[in-house]
């Protein structure tokens, strides 16, 4: 095998290069130019004094609008929702994905039909998914507050009373819980595919030997299962964190930040200024505040693969 | 114990089931309530206290865009789809086998282009957007989608091929292919499953964007469904809530059913990722 391996490089030589370079180009140029560019442009924004009506970068301000957005009340708010609700969304997720996925590397009847059951919400695009959650936890018609009333927990004389109603996406905490739930409800089912990804790919004698051996299913689970996961996990938090830090869809559709700047995210935030408000440069310079925390976090976790990778 | 264990199964799995589907279940029975049901807070929300009826949809099909937005959801997708894969099959092709060293190491490089998310970009793209005069259409969307799509799927296919034995293409080398001729003949038949996994998520992710198809596009008539139900359905502080549940169901349902069909081929798109590297 090893002598084939040598005439095939002899043979193609230089033209291998070559070919992989042109075959590399399209996506490399398409990603310079809408990535990139953008990239560097956002840089450029939020150190000049763009506006809607006025979109020119020539006029630069330095770091003026970084100071500007770092002495409005919302800022501390936004960057303390967010991280808030990326981490709590992370932990909840990964904890069910790992649950789950426990259940579905089992074989059983009609899993099939299962598998679309839970799979659902994340087929349903991010706004649909906001705008059920919008009438699912509606301030009068909300069929959970529905509920709680007949459990006698909400209403007149209960824990939770006197109200009928609890008002979810009208209060700080209960807002953010709600934001943390949708998110939670609709990368469950990505989470729980990575997550079993890794789970499939354990040997099977492991768990066996672990049976023979005596090994309850907790035993089993915290000492063999989570530890052999974890490269995956990793991953798993990965998706998880980028995709709830960077999205503004379910803010923006259902608290759409309030009450005040109570439960303002990074992103939502950043359209608004920059968007809705016509400023681009000070929108830019809130966007552009995510990235060192999404940096920090992805180079965090290349760090924990590659420890558990060489252990 | 066994019994137990078996009970402890099903319920988990149940109540796991119940979490997912029952804000969707509270859309499908939403779609087809009267007006005089729905908005009675003495009414038990979980039955039809008045006859169902079809109306709700009947209006989100004649009196609003929503055709057009399925239409334009649906075709922006598939040219979406096709730009990916033409461009990250040849680009994971190329990273796996025909750069070198730094090539197969890669994949985390352009992962960490994945993890720019477009919040972060929209305001620049915005612009170059508007000064290529695609501002307002469709071709902003085309345009812009692949961002997301193409450094996801390339990563995916990377995995792919790089689990992928390479004894197969050494052969045709041998028997006088050229390693393009092998590339076409060979190596993207075998990686059709990671193909299909890509076109589901490249799909996916142009379908459920949501803030480049507000932010670039604000003519009714060219906005995808993700952008154009919420502004259209939503008129100030009148909500069509059946029509809005059912708009959502129409997408939501079909599409569940193709995903949960694919399951198992999902998760093996990513079984050979990070945590494979670690196998081989």
């Amino acid at each position: 095998m090893a002598r084939t391996e040598a005439a095939v490089r002899v043979g193609i030589g230089d033209r291998e290069g070559l070919l992989g370079t042109l075959m590399l180009a399209p996506a490399l140029v398409y990603i310079a130019a809408l990535v990139g560019l953008p990239f560097c442009l956002a840089i450029a924004l939020s150190l000049s004094s763009a506006t809607i009506g006025n979109p020119g970068i020539h006029h630069f301000v330095g770091l003026a609008n970084f100071a500007s957005v770092l002495h409005e009340s919302a800022f501390p708010l936004a960057l303390r929702n967010s991280v808030i609700v990326t981490a709590a969304t992370l932990i909840v997720t990964l904890v069910l994905a790992t649950a789950e996925s426990e259940l579905l590397a089992r074989d059983f009847r009609g899993k099939w039909f299962w598998q679309i059951l839970i799979i659902l919400p994340w087929a349903m695009p991010v706004s649909l998914a906001a705008v059920n959650w919008l009438w699912l936890l509606d301030s009068e018609f909300s069929p959970i507050d529905w509920i709680l009333r007949q459990i006698h927990l909400l209403g007149p004389g209960t824990i939770w009373g006197p109200a009928n109603h609890l008002y979810y996406y009208g209060r700080e905490w209960l807002g953010l819980g709600s934001i943390v739930a949708i998110n939670v409800w609709r990368l469950l089912p990505l989470a729980t595919i990575i997550v079993l990804a890794g789970r499939t790919s354990i040997p099977r004698d492991i768990f066996e030997q672990a049976e023979v051996d005596g090994a309850g299913f907790f035993r089993v689970l915290f000492r063999i299962t989570v530890p052999a996961l974890l490269p995956i996990l990793v991953v798993a938090a990965m998706f998880t964190a980028l995709l709830v830090f960077g999205d503004m869809t379910v803010v923006a559709i259902t608290t759409r930040g309030g009450p005040g700047y109570a439960t303002q995210l990074l992103p939502y935030w950043a359209y608004l200024k920059g968007i809705e408000g016509g400023a681009l440069s000070e929108g830019a310079a809130i966007a552009l505040f995510m990235f060192p925390i999404l940096l920090a976090v992805a180079l965090l976790a290349l760090r924990m693969v590659y420890r558990a990778e060489s252990r | 114990m066994r019994l137990l264990r078996r009970i402890g199964f099903w319920l988990a799995l149940g109540l796991f089931a119940i979490f997912s589907i029952f804000p969707a279940a509270w859309m499908v029975i939403t779609s087809f309530k009267q007006d005089q049901d729905l908005y009675n807070v003495a009414n038990n929300p979980f039955k039809y206290n008045l006859a169902p009826t079809l109306h709700n949809i009947s209006f989100l099909f004649t009196g609003t865009h929503y055709p057009i937005f399925l239409w334009n959801s649906f075709y922006i997708g598939v040219i979406v789809v096709i730009i990916t894969l033409l461009l990250s099959l040849p680009a994971a092709y190329s990273l796996s086998r025909l750069v070198g060293r730094w090539g197969e190491r890669s994949g985390m490089a352009i992962f960490l282009v994945y993890l720019i998310p477009p919040t972060l970009l929209f305001i620049p793209l915005y612009q170059i957007v508007t000064f290529l005069k695609t501002a307002n259409t469709d071709w902003s969307l085309v345009l812009v989608y692949p961002t997301i799509t193409v450094p996801f799927c390339t990563w995916l296919l990377l995995g792919f091929f790089k689990s992928m034995p390479r004894e197969l293409e050494e052969a045709a080398l041998i028997d006088g292919c050229s390693r393009w001729q092998t590339f076409l003949r060979v190596a993207l038949p075998l990686s059709l499953p990671g193909i299909a996994t890509c076109v589901v998520f490249a799909f996916a992710l142009s379908l459920s964007d949501y803030i480049y198809a507000a932010v670039f596009v604000s003519s009714t008539a060219s906005r995808t469904v993700s952008a154009g139900v919420p502004t259209e359905l939503i008129r100030g502080d009148i909500y069509y809530w059946q029509s809005l549940m059912a708009a959502a169901a129409i997408v939501a349902i079909p599409l569940a059913v193709a995903y949960g069909l694919l399951f198992d081929r999902l998760v093996k798109g990513f079984q050979n990722e990070p945590a494979g590297e670690k196998a081989g």
